[in-house]
């Protein structure tokens, strides 16, 4: 399938199946990105739904609208859905669409890996979902923790769905990490040195590293798990001599690196945003680079924080605190930076610069409160209570979703050709704001004035329902705002303003082309010769109005698609214990990995 | 945004200030352990306040003074300076230390090595309440730990199933409770009073309900409240009526009870909560109902409607033979 300029889009006359086909099978880096935003914002508004319906249960002492066991599986599924399948692929969705632009790139260094990746993300999160139709939910907390998780004290298939869904989403993510640090590293055009990349590249790279480092341990950790679930193996298997710590220690050698997966590339779309509505370059690039390196590799050292109350000893808390600390020194440097960013600046308060301020302002609170629980006498007595939801709910809403909203309202334009409303993109921001900060400030005292986490119900005594009702309140404000984004996106789809190529006055490559871009997104690949080429004379090659000459972008292909398929099919087999089923999806991801390895790529 | 969340950081600080209402207060300790805490996490909220007021007003001066306006000037492009990274790469490292100092000294006192002639205490988690055993006394009871006032307290703790946490928050951190392992925690408390406690790791569906009392007695009714559990129950020819009744159904294996719950001389089972002094305690069913004959009774009638996923199951029994079994039950004071 020779793509040139003819068919960079479905065209109109084209039957819906034919641009149905056209999705399925697309390996374009845009598409793949515009399916990735699509799926995770469905499941981020899933995933908010759930957390609705937590706040209701919270919002009165003894309140008994879900029971015990509806409550345990709403906010399992509640984190394991934000952190997994929506904040993740979120950001999956920028590195798709707007790395390769940034690098001046045709696609990225594995189309059809992309698109692999891509498909096992969205059967991974149905599968994972899927729980709910057979009244199955996991409910074991999205740490999970062993032997909660054994089959003796969780014998239905709950945790089975956990357990595979998991191995699902993390072959998404590897493969993925391995594409963009290929792309990033590989793909850059001519110039464009890596201290030269833009700032989101940059965080993305290092997100990528921790992704192949991290999820192959909560991948070893997961297979042990299952192993004892379905083979009775006795890894986790305290009457076999087994220990439910070697879980505690695997997933938070995992989750804390996790957490910069999550938090990382948002710091990096903020660090792109803030100088264009700042007009002036970001203040100390490379010490903006270096510290999220630092952040990544500190992110290794510090995962039995999560572990104090277990009782590792004093050395051992003693270094895990000092690590935990040393943390906040890097991250404090990047708001310093951001800050020195807008001084002297020429703010426009368009509404990517107001997510990317809240973000700012909401994450210091997150960031102080974090080095509260550095110290392990002071955690010993906030963990597992609301003050560490308070904590984790400013760094993660305040500032991973926060600044994804940031790149949505920023990239919208070069996404759709279109703007979204700033009217209703203020609404939607002043919602947010107001709504977070209601939902998640009196958390911190509901914590401390001794609400436990994970609790479905609390005792009137307690004299906590003022300030939870509150909290629902506010989360009742947040969800409003979602809504009033829906609108903004589908009035931007009816009526938006039309962008053109840049409509911020943007300083990066992505910038200098059409919106929405051609297929084949550079015209000519460009000679980068600055870190900000569209603001400084010369700064790269120009782009001719049309190509020189025909460009070959890679085909499409179905083969990824039925190799992800031939995975899910493996873990329903495993699921309901047939075993031909998981050999039927072996062979069908075999076959079709074998087909495409062949499949003639470009014609 | 940032004088939103100061207004809220502020009306909510006042709302919290006025302490006594919260019974699980971690802000109001009653022990050496919390007190400890208390004091260094009072530092380091201090200390975190002020970072919070600097930074977050360096944010709003910045996005009020350089906000797009007539008459602004276009920005000079600036890269970075070294002397302010240098600046700002040290001032929060500064600040760590005067939190990591008070910090690690912190957690060398409170690592749980208990004082001289403490108190040694076995606690054993269960789904979903608490066995207490008091070695130097002979004693077991569940959910209402009784310890006299100044004298020092070591708990030994081990789960007899999954993970679960023990925390009395106005008495200091908690600690994990953990199959297979032993954990410490050592504290002295210092005043009378009852004291709420609750399990804070997750341990299962009812998990919320997995709660606890925590008395701190005077030294006479200490005293007291011992030789008062050393006694064997009462036996069940000394009953008469209705708690005679319900003693004959306790001891009558198809009713259940006795295969689970110890009554010393009476039952052998280890499963449930030693009952051999129930009508002693303030609360059943690790501390969701009150230890009345209606809680009793709810409690019999229906465990698993009362507290989701109880291990003990709802046994068929006529509303005389609930009332028989409660009548027994109070007995056993």
């Amino acid at each position: 399938m020779a793509t040139s300029l003819a068919h960079d889009t479905p065209l109109a006359r084209d039957s819906l199946m034919a641009r149905i086909w056209s999705w399925v099978t697309t390996t374009d880096h845009k598409r793949i990105g515009v399916l990735y935003g699509v799926t995770a914002f469905l499941l981020f508004l899933l995933g908010g739904l759930e957390a609705l319906f937590i706040r209701l249960q919270l919002a009165s002492s003894g309140n008994t609208l879900v029971s015990a066991e509806a409550y345990n599986e709403l906010f399992t599924m509640h984190g394991t859905t934000m952190v997994f399948m929506a904040v993740m692929p979120l950001s999956a969705a920028f590195f798709n669409f707007v790395i390769p632009l940034q690098i001046g790139a045709r696609d990225v260094a594995f189309p059809r890996l992309n698109a692999f990746s891509y498909w096992v993300f969205l059967l991974g999160s149905l599968f994972m979902n899927a729980s709910f139709l057979v009244g199955a939910a996991p409910n074991a907390g999205w740490f999970g923790y062993a032997n909660l998780t054994a089959t003796q004290y969780s014998p239905g298939l709950n945790i089975d769905f956990w357990v595979l869904g998991l191995q699902i989403l993390g072959i998404a993510s590897i493969a993925a990490g391995i594409n963009f640090i290929a792309t990033i590293v590989n793909m850059r055009a001519p110039g464009l040195r890596m201290m030269r990349l833009p700032v989101f590249t940059w965080m993305a790279l290092v997100t990528q590293f921790i992704i192949v480092t991290a999820f192959p341990v909560i991948t070893v950790a997961l297979v042990f798990l299952m192993f004892d679930r379905f083979f009775g193996t006795n890894f986790y298997s305290v009457a076999a001599g087994g220990d439910v710590l070697l879980w505690q220690h695997l997933f938070w050698l995992f989750g804390h690196p996790e957490v910069y997966i999550l938090i990382l590339p948002a710091m990096g779309i903020i660090s792109d945003v803030i100088p264009t509505f700042s007009r002036k370059p970001l203040f100390g690039y490379a010490v903006v680079v270096y510290s999220g390196l630092l952040i990544g590799i500190l992110g290794w050292g510090v995962w039995a924080h999560h572990m104090f109350q277990v009782g590792l000893g004093p050395v051992a808390d003693s270094v895990f605190a000092a690590t935990t600390m040393l943390i906040a020194v890097p991250t404090g440097v990047k708001i310093f930076n951001w800050i020195a960013t807008m001084w002297g600046g020429k703010i426009r308060f368009t509404t990517a610069m107001l997510f990317a301020v809240g973000f700012i302002a909401m994450f210091i609170i997150g960031g102080l409160s974090g080095v509260m629980h550095s110290s392990p006498p002071a955690d010993l007595q906030q963990t597992d209570t609301y003050f560490v939801v308070a904590h984790f709910h400013y760094v993660l809403f305040g500032g991973a979703m926060l600044g994804i909203f940031s790149g949505i309202y920023y990239w919208w334009p070069k996404v759709t050709g279109r703007l979204l409303s700033e009217p209703i993109g203020k609404t939607h921001f002043w919602l947010t704001i107001i709504g977070s900060n209601l939902t998640f400030f009196p958390m911190h005292f509901i914590g401390l004035l001794g609400m436990p986490r994970r609790i479905y119900t609390y005792d009137a005594a307690l004299g906590l329902d003022t300030m939870n009702l509150v909290a629902t309140v506010g989360a009742f404000i947040m969800g409003l705002g979602a809504l009033v984004f829906l609108f903004n996106v589908w009035y931007s789809r009816k009526r938006g303003a039309v962008a053109g190529d840049n409509p911020w006055g943007g300083a990066t490559l992505e910038w200098a082309i059409p919106s929405p871009p051609p297929v084949y997104n550079f015209t000519a690949i460009p000679e980068v010769r600055s870190r900000l080429p569209l603001w400084s004379k010369d700064g790269m090659t120009p782009l001719p109005e049309t190509p020189r000459e025909d460009i070959h972008v890679p085909g499409g292909s179905f083969w990824p698609v039925l190799a992800a398929v031939g995975i899910v099919l493996m873990a329903i087999g495993a699921l309901i214990k047939v075993l031909p089923v998981v050999f039927g999806g072996g062979v069908l991801l075999i076959v079709s990995v074998y087909a495409w390895a062949f499949e003639p790529f470009e014609v | 945004m940032a004088w939103a969340a100061g207004a809220l950081l502020a009306t909510t600080l006042v709302v919290s200030a006025c302490g006594g209402d919260y019974p699980q207060s971690t802000l109001d300790p009653s022990a050496d352990f919390g007190e400890r805490i208390d004091a260094l996490y009072r530092t380091i909220f201090w200390w975190a306040l002020g970072v919070f007021v600097v930074v977050e007003a360096a944010l709003l001066f910045v996005i009020l003074r350089y906000r797009e306006r007539p008459g602004l000037a276009e920005p000079k492009h600036v890269h970075g300076s070294t002397l302010l990274e240098v600046a700002w790469t040290l001032a929060p490292a500064i600040v760590l230390v005067f939190i990591a100092v008070p910090t690690i000294r912190t957690i060398f006192e409170t690592d749980g090595t208990p004082d001289a002639g403490a108190l040694e205490i076995e606690v054993i988690g269960h789904q979903w309440w608490w066995e207490f055993r008091y070695p130097e006394f002979g004693i077991t009871t569940a959910n209402e730990m009784h310890v006299p006032r100044g004298r020092p307290v070591a708990l030994s703790m081990t789960s007899a199933d999954v993970i679960h946490s023990f925390w009395v928050p106005r008495l200091g951190g908690k600690r994990d409770v953990i199959p297979r392992r032993t954990t410490r925690l050592a504290f002295t408390p210092d005043s009378v009073g009852e004291f709420l406690g609750q399990c804070a790791e997750f341990c299962g569906t009812s998990h919320a309900n997995m709660r606890f009392r925590f008395m701190v007695d005077g030294e006479d009714e200490f005293v007291a409240w011992v030789a008062q559990q050393q006694a064997p129950p009462v036996a069940a020819e000394a009953l008469t009526g209705l708690a005679r009744e319900g003693a004959e159904l306790f001891a009558n294996p198809a009713k259940l009870c006795f295969g689970c719950h110890m009554v010393d001389g009476v039952s052998p089972g280890v499963l449930g909560p030693n009952l051999t002094h129930v009508g002693s305690r303030s609360m059943i069913a690790s501390g969701i109902l009150p230890n009345t004959r209606e809680g009793l009774a709810r409690w019999i009638r229906d465990p698993v409607g009362e507290k989701p996923g109880s291990l003990m199951p709802k046994v068929p029994l006529t509303e005389q033979e609930i009332a028989a079994l409660v009548a027994y039950l109070q007995s056993l004071e």
